[in-house]
């Protein structure tokens, strides 16, 4: 991926007017999850889930803070907070998870004989887009409908969860929190002192000084 | 922070939170549950919220309940997607049909204010013929309402809420001017104005419930562009802190975090008040009427919930539509880059609006009417959007993600039809309250579908002409809910009459986004809380009269 911001860290507004109280103490929260803690999900389910994470959203570049995703979605089950409905044709949140990461792994062994977390990116990849497309083989996904799975619960919950941490907010150029000091300058091409500076081909020098200076 | 508002009552002991002043109090009245009121109203969103404050400034005596917390906005709310999840309806409800639709954050809240607490502010009026669709244009059905009257409604409501907008209006009969001037146009507004003027369509600075300059308690909007996980500064118009601080100082009284699982009703056959859920047991307040105003699935769910051997189909049913016609307003989009910076994020998210497809009815194959707005989506929405709609995971997620602040969006409010299949019904699973959680079916009709082919091409045609790249349409999206508990003119095919009475039990009210019984291709919030000002209206000249 490319270094589109270059040296910009959302976290270097947090002590600036653009977060308030409210806001520090839940990104703090967030920054601290141990990327190790899983209370919901047994080894063997965490061990799937997590070689499920690096495929969604690969985290390849050293960063200092990795999103934790793993964590954020046994949590999630953990703490059961799901979305307000819920497809006819899904089990609730708890039990989707156990079934579908389950179904991965009985996937994985009917078209390779190895279970998901053992094999190659490739062919994890492949697994997954079986899935995605409702093209699977194993009977274990008699009890959970594989795209609707893929859709609402994979995505949905791992990709929620990436681009709710600042480390996502820093690669796509988001200003981050806002409150109470918002934003002025809102026309075509303007950014606020305050904001992320793009490094466009020839002003990647200029980007790295603007975006150090942003808090 | 203080105490959770989410476990703690906050509205009790003769006060409730100061919205505008951290860890103030305001003073309010206090009934007690066996003190027969005048009205007990369920849900103080955009349809009770305003009722009860205008019931309460005719001097009757009002207790409106929320499920909801009560919220502190200045010392509640944080910046963040995830956290301010807490603002929305999460119980477990079922959804299916052909097209499922997405709720929780997508549609309800639930939080004393209703889902005005984080609803995005677009303030629109209706078309004067959609009151009259089957009669003038030939759908759905006719309103037992005159556009005329509703006019006057909608100036008393746009004055509440000092809505922000244009001098002039490019559409419709003449309306007053807006009370506050348009906030400024972001890029993503200015990408819909210039796409309009080069397909030659008119298009305006949305009228929008947010300050664009200093009123009362309000600052000026700042621009943070997180309008729709909850204002931090209270420059958005909500009903929390526009009619429910009038409604607290006129003598109502707002019970948070009170669930109401059922209306009693006496052997007469009239309601007798509610059963209703706070502080960890049941309890129930009597009252002389009952307003259920819980929008338009949890209104139907609560009188299906409230069936009795007299009334074995549920209260106010005894034309079968109780639940029935549920709609939704189509929400699809298209999406492209420019080469431009964009950072949609700024500001509120949809600052312009073209409604030239509500009012142009030429060569349009389908019935109703759309209008489209300019977008600008927080993260976690956005990529919710690249993944679970456009179907991107691993590199190509990333990739697509690294283009936020250069991406650019149009996307419609747009009318669907009633439809009896489309409805809110019970299953045999319970909730933390131990009460029956509906199941929502719903499945889009051939009129439906034309419309959104329709609306699509168009939108594509305007990213086209100002230079978007890597065009594509957003086909599954969907927003407000409204049906379900429809006014009419004839007691066998509506649930209500104009006045939002119900026709089967004289004391029961339904004043919220049900009783639509079409939706049109504007947002709705304005016409309920119009509607809200017409019923109380209506019930101080009823009382005048003894026929209450
Ligand atoms: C993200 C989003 C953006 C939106 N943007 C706009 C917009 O820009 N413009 C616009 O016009 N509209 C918008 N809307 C829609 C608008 O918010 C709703 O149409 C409107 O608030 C509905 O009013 P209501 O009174 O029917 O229900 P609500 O405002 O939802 O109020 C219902 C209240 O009743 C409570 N309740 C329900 N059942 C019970 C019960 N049994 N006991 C106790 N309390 C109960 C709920 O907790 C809730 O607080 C938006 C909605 C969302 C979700």
């Amino acid at each position: 991926m490319s270094d589109r911001y270059p040296g910009y860290d959302v976290m270097a507004k947090r002590r600036s007017m653009s977060w308030n109280d409210q806001t520090r103490a839940v990104i703090d929260a967030r920054l601290a999850i141990d990327p190790a803690a899983h209370r919901f999900f047994t080894e063997t389910e965490w061990q799937t889930l997590r070689a499920l994470c690096d495929r969604i959203v690969p985290q390849t570049i050293a960063r200092p803070h990795p999103v934790p995703l793993a964590a954020m979605i046994d949590e999630k089950a953990r703490a059961n907070l799901s979305e307000g409905y819920r497809y006819a044709e899904l089990p609730p949140l708890q039990q989707a998870w156990r079934l579908g990461l389950a179904a991965l792994d009985g996937e994985a062994q009917a078209r390779h004989g190895r279970r998901f977390h053992a094999l190659d990116g490739l062919e994890q990849d492949a697994v997954l887009t079986a899935v995605q497309q409702g093209n699977v083989r194993n009977p274990t996904w008699r009890e959970l409908p594989p795209k609707s799975f893929f859709k609402k619960r994979i995505l949905h919950d791992i990709v929620s969860a990436y681009y709710s941490h600042p480390t996502s907010w820093n690669e796509i150029g988001f200003g981050g929190p806002t409150g109470p000091r918002g934003y002025v300058r809102m026309s075509f091409d303007r950014r606020d002192p305050w904001e992320a500076s793009e490094a466009r081909p020839g002003r990647e020098a200029q980007a790295r000084r603007e975006n150090a200076r942003v808090g | 922070m203080s105490a959770d508002a989410k476990s703690t009552v906050r509205a009790i002991g003769g006060r409730a939170p100061d919205v505008f002043r951290r860890g103030n109090w305001v003073s309010m009245r206090h009934y007690a549950d066996d003190e027969d009121i005048d009205f007990a109203i369920v849900g103080t969103g955009a349809g009770g919220g305003t009722l009860a404050c205008k019931l309460a400034e005719y001097g009757f005596s009002v207790v409106a309940l929320d499920a909801g917390p009560y919220w502190r906005p200045l010392e509640d709310f944080a910046s963040d997607e995830q956290h301010q999840e807490k603002l929305y309806w999460t119980d477990e409800r079922i959804v299916d049909g052909d097209d499922p639709i997405q709720l929780g954050s997508n549609n309800s809240g639930k939080s004393v204010g209703g889902s005005t607490v984080h609803f995005a502010m677009v303030s629109l009026r209706f078309r004067p013929e959609w009151f009259k669709a089957r009669s003038k244009l030939g759908y759905g059905a006719d309103w037992p309402l005159d556009w005329r009257e509703m006019w006057r409604y909608y100036a008393e409501v746009e004055a509440a809420l000092q809505i922000s907008g244009p001098v002039t209006y490019p559409w419709g009969p003449k309306r007053p001017r807006y009370p506050y001037r348009p906030h400024d146009l972001n890029a993503a507004a200015l990408v819909l104005a210039q796409g309009a003027e080069a397909l030659g369509i008119q298009w305006t600075a949305t009228p929008l419930a947010t300050v664009s300059a200093p009123r009362g308690n309000s600052p000026p909007c700042v621009y943070r562009g997180m309008c729709v996980i909850g204002c931090s500064t209270n420059a958005k118009q909500s009903v929390l802190i526009t009619w429910l601080p009038r409604a607290l100082a006129a003598g109502a009284e707002i019970r948070d975090l009170a669930m109401v699982g059922r209306i009693e009703h006496n052997e007469a056959g009239r309601v007798t008040g509610v059963h209703y859920h706070r502080d960890g047991r049941w309890r129930f307040q009597r009252a002389r009427n009952v307003v259920v105003a819980g929008y338009a699935i949890e209104t139907p769910r609560l009188l299906l919930n409230s069936s009795t051997d007299r009334f074995p189909e549920g209260l106010a049913n005894s034309s079968g539509l109780v639940g029935k016609n549920l709609m939704v307003q189509a929400n699809q989009a298209v999406w492209g880059t420019m080469d431009h910076e964009i950072r949609g994020y700024k500001g509120p998210p949809s600052l312009a609006i073209t409604e030239h497809w509500n009012y142009a009815d030429d060569g349009k194959d389908f019935f109703g009417g759309y209008a489209y707005m300019s977008q600008g989506p927080l993260p976690m929405v956005w990529a919710g959007t690249q993944s679970t709609k456009r179907g991107l995971w691993g590199q190509s997620l990333l990739d697509e993600m690294e283009k936020y602040n250069h991406q650019v969006g149009l996307k419609i409010v747009g009318e669907c039809l009633p439809q009896e299949r489309n409805r809110v019904t019970l299953t045999n699973e319970r909730d933390q309250y131990g009460l029956p959680i509906p199941r929502v079916t719903y499945s889009y009709c051939d009129n439906d579908k034309a419309l959104i082919r329709h609306s699509l091409a168009f939108m594509r045609r305007s990213l086209e002409a100002v230079g978007a790249n890597d065009i594509w349409d957003e086909t599954d999206d969907t927003c407000h809910l409204n049906g379900t508990a429809r006014m009419g003119s004839d007691p066998t095919t509506s649930v209500v009459n104009a006045d939002c009475r119900s026709w089967d039990i004289p004391n029961l009210w339904i004043c919220d986004g049900s009783v639509f019984p079409t939706v049109g291709g504007v947002n709705p919030s304005l016409t309920i809380q119009a509607i809200a000002c017409r019923t109380a209206d209506r019930i101080k000249r009823l009382a005048a009269r003894g026929e209450l």
